[in-house]
């Protein structure tokens, strides 16, 4: 009590506690004015994280990944062609950066590995101040990454990821998938199998034993077994198998007339040639000719297969050969710079980035709360896969999807896949609540702030 | 009866690819003491000859054709081999078509060359250093010679196919005496086991009937007195190694068209080649033979539906449980030799 005795009354006590308080309070409320969500760009340039495998088994995909987004920057800082941006239907963009600042890039790698990515994409958020991060080839890393970025607060624009769960039961709010999911591929292949191969098949699986094999192998299974076909075996097998003989010589042995390669990669490039070495294809069984499914292809892996795909029918998220004006813009700005055509993984991520930087400059903000309100509900075409919506309640786009066959007389090291049919995209919407895609929140966006 | 026939061939098949690295890697531990993690390296270098071969075969000059387009929709650039242009067009796919097998003549001087590049270069620099240091170093230029193939090659496997006669498969079911269409096997994979037989048979037989093996097999009992005799058993060893890395490689040659080769594929042999000579016995040739084969069948077994069905995951672990098992029991491995790796 001695202090107030020394004419430092309560009431001036309380008054420089208010102020200090105040004082104290003011820096915090400064900086949340400042910078009202994470890494606002605050100078002349903003900068996009591009997270690829640019080492392991996916490492060619990558490379194509970033082919696609330094086109993309290109595009948006007003060099080259304009690409899509040219059939794209929101003329939004004016091609001055976004929102006026020229865009820079960061790489990552995710060595195709969910830590290694999530690290790689922490340091492009931490340090390089990355507001978006995009990229990758695989549902493992991109399901990591989502939920690193819902974290952090900046928006994921999601690469190369099949897996249902994406926006599944792994969906979030600062998440968006551009690319087609596993149900999608059952759904527009059973139709073209039916076709083909008749209502009266027994089908094996191989599946490979993750996440994306599962997800895979159920939408198939459940596709083919509602127009008749049989399931008559399932089998994981590991992620790290390289000779599939030990798992091919039981299909001989079964009473299938169909095996269905859940396998995407390397993985599907050694178990289909040793399907075909094992004279699978050559066999007749229950009086019918053996045939080969792969639900995802891709034109690097079927490369990598070599004759081994002739004739085996698969789906894909969108091919060079489309004669949409968008695909064309796209294909022939990618081929004049770099020599060759686009793969479906570059495509993706090309378009990406594109809808990222044209969400934000209709939102008018680089807000993470502020694009993911602008990509919900939104619709669009010139892209490539025509009529596209990104849906608001799950944050994946749909579309058209393509069911391709190997080529049986190839022109060209790039020519390897024919579109079989393009599958209008009413035959593969589902309920955002169907028992595939089940559990799990989107949740809310997260600024970051 | 059939699915198991078929089982095991599909481990010797497996078991062939294990034993050929796994014999190049007990001889050279056997003899220089030294644990080459770089193992694995020289089976995909190996296998690389062939694409490489199979790349230069293909050097095409081009030619346009102005009805056919490309796909930015110019004339078409007709790209035909100048080995079809100086052999015609029959006889050069012929030798495009055999490229594989031609590569094993490519790839044995090539493999030597690298073989003693590696030794001389590298390795010997490291015989006296624990094997700690050994195995850092030999891992690390596995990285480094794995990251050089990615840079000119990519990530991506590249279809080598076996020659167009040989690619197709054969029913063993009548031979065997079960029905017609039951057993059917590849042709590439007999000849892959029959080639690792002979491989492994002429490796015996040089350290058996040879005086220049007979000094390497009196190296490896005791390198001292033989150097003590005035041989020059270093140089012996180095050309060892070379040898070591031969039948690495040509194992790698004629495994490029049961699975398209890429950058990685030597990882995947290493851990279990490593296993595989754990289990028979380090420095044990014949060890390293036999558990190749071993291992090989007991993994394709491990990888039935019924097996994985009883024991889920077994499939994944069999190599891993059997070496255990070995360990407990004859810590030395199947034939391996008193006195190595106990000082």
């Amino acid at each position: 009590m001695k202090v107030f005795d020394k004419g430092v009354s309560r009431r001036s006590l309380m008054k420089g506690g208010v102020a200090l308080t105040a004082g104290l309070a003011a820096p915090h409320f400064f900086t949340r004015s400042a910078h009202a969500y994470l890494n606002e760009p605050t100078g002349s340039t903003v900068t996009l994280g591009f997270n690829v495998p640019q080492s392991g088994p996916y490492a060619d995909e990558g490379a194509d990944e970033l082919r696609a987004y330094e086109l993309a920057v290109e595009h948006l800082n007003g060099g080259g062609d304009g690409g899509m941006m040219n059939t794209f239907s929101s003329k939004a963009l004016k091609g001055n950066g976004i929102l006026g600042k020229k865009v820079e890039y960061v790489t990552g790698d995710t060595q195709t590995k969910s830590d290694a990515a999530r690290a790689s994409a922490k340091s492009m958020i931490e340090k390089d101040g990355a507001i978006m991060i995009t990229g990758g080839s695989s549902s493992g890393v991109a399901v990591a990454v989502q939920a690193l970025c819902q974290e952090a607060g900046v928006i994921f624009m999601a690469g190369l990821t099949h897996s249902n769960d994406t926006t599944g039961k792994d969906k979030k709010a600062n998440g968006f998938r551009h690319f087609f999911n596993s149900y999608m591929s059952g759904a527009a292949l059973a139709p073209v199998l039916k076709a083909n191969y008749g209502a009266d098949r027994k089908a094996y699986h191989l599946t490979a034993d993750y996440n994306w094999g599962y997800t895979t192998e159920e939408a198939v299974r459940t596709s083919t077994e509602a127009m008749g076909w049989q399931t008559v075996q399932t089998v994981k097998t590991p992620l790290a198998q390289t000779d599939f003989s030990s798992y091919i010589t039981p299909v001989l042995q079964s009473d299938a007339d169909v095996l269905v390669l859940n396998h995407y990669g390397g993985n599907m490039v050694n178990s289909l040639t040793n399907a075909v070495q094992f004279g699978l294809r050559d066999r007749m069984v229950n009086g019918k000719q053996f045939e080969i499914v792969v639900p995802l292809y891709s034109r690097l892996m079927a490369k990598g297969a070599g004759a081994n795909v002739k004739g085996i029918f698969g789906s894909t998220n969108w091919h060079w050969s489309l004669s949409d004006p968008g695909s064309q813009a796209f294909v022939k700005s990618f081929g004049s710079k770099y020599g060759f055509p686009p793969s479906q993984a570059a495509h993706t991520c090309y378009v990406q980035a594109i809808l990222y930087a044209d969400a934000v400059e209709r939102a008018g903000t680089f807000n993470p709360c502020g694009v993911v309100e602008a990509l919900e509900g939104f619709e669009f075409d010139g892209m490539g896969n025509g009529p596209t919506l990104y849906r608001a309640e799950d944050h994946q786009c749909f579309k058209d999807v393509l069911v391709v066959k190997g080529k049986e007389n190839p022109t060209s090291e790039f020519d390897l896949l024919e579109i079989v049919e393009i599958t209008p995209v009413a035959q593969v919407t589902y309920e955002p609540n169907h028992p595939q895609f089940a559990g799990g929140q989107l949740g809310t966006c997260n600024p970051g702030a | 009866m059939d699915a198991i026939v078929l089982q095991v061939l599909n481990g010797l098949d497996k078991g062939s690819a294990y034993a050929l690295i796994a014999l190049g890697l007990t001889l050279i531990f056997g003899t220089l003491g030294v644990v080459n993690f770089a193992h694995g390296a020289l089976f995909m270098l190996g296998a690389f000859c062939a694409v490489t071969l199979n790349t230069v075969l293909n050097i095409s000059f081009s030619t346009i054709d102005p009805v056919k387009k490309d796909f930015l929709g110019n004339p078409l650039k007709v790209e035909t081999p100048y080995i079809e242009s100086w052999f015609g067009p029959e006889l050069g796919a012929a030798i495009i078509d055999w490229s594989v097998p031609i590569s094993i003549l490519f790839a044995i001087p090539v493999m030597i060359l690298i073989g003693l590049c590696m030794e001389r270069g590298l390795i010997k620099h490291f015989y006296k250093r624990p094997h700690a240091d050994q195995i850092l170093v030999t891992f690390g230029l596995a990285i480094v010679l794995q990251e050089i193939v990615k840079y000119f090659y990519g990530a991506n496997p590249i279809p080598t196919p076996a020659p167009a006669a040989l690619s197709s498969s054969v029913d063993m079911g009548v031979f065997l005496g079960f029905d017609a269409g039951s057993i059917i096997y590849p042709y590439w994979r007999l000849i892959y086991f029959c080639f690792a037989a002979v491989i492994v048979g002429g490796v015996f037989a040089f350290l058996r009937y040879t005086t220049f093996g007979m000094v390497v097999r009196a190296g490896m009992a005791d390198r001292e007195t033989v150097g003590l005799l005035g041989i020059h058993i270093d140089r012996r060893f180095t050309i060892v190694f070379a040898i070591a890395a031969c039948v690495a490689g040509l194992a790698g040659v004629m495994y490029t068209p049961i699975n398209s080769p890429n950058y990685h594929m030597g990882m995947d042999f290493l851990v279990l080649s490593f296993v595989v000579v754990v289990v028979g016995g380090m420095g044990s040739l014949p060890g390293a033979v036999a558990a190749g084969f071993l291992l090989g069948v007991l993994e394709s077994f491990a990888s039935m539906g019924q097996v994985v069905d009883l024991l889920p995951g077994i499939n994944q672990i069999i190599i891993y449980l059997v070496a255990i098992v070995i360990l407990l029991t004859r810590p030395r491995g199947l034939m391996g030799r008193k006195g190595v790796m106990e000082e």
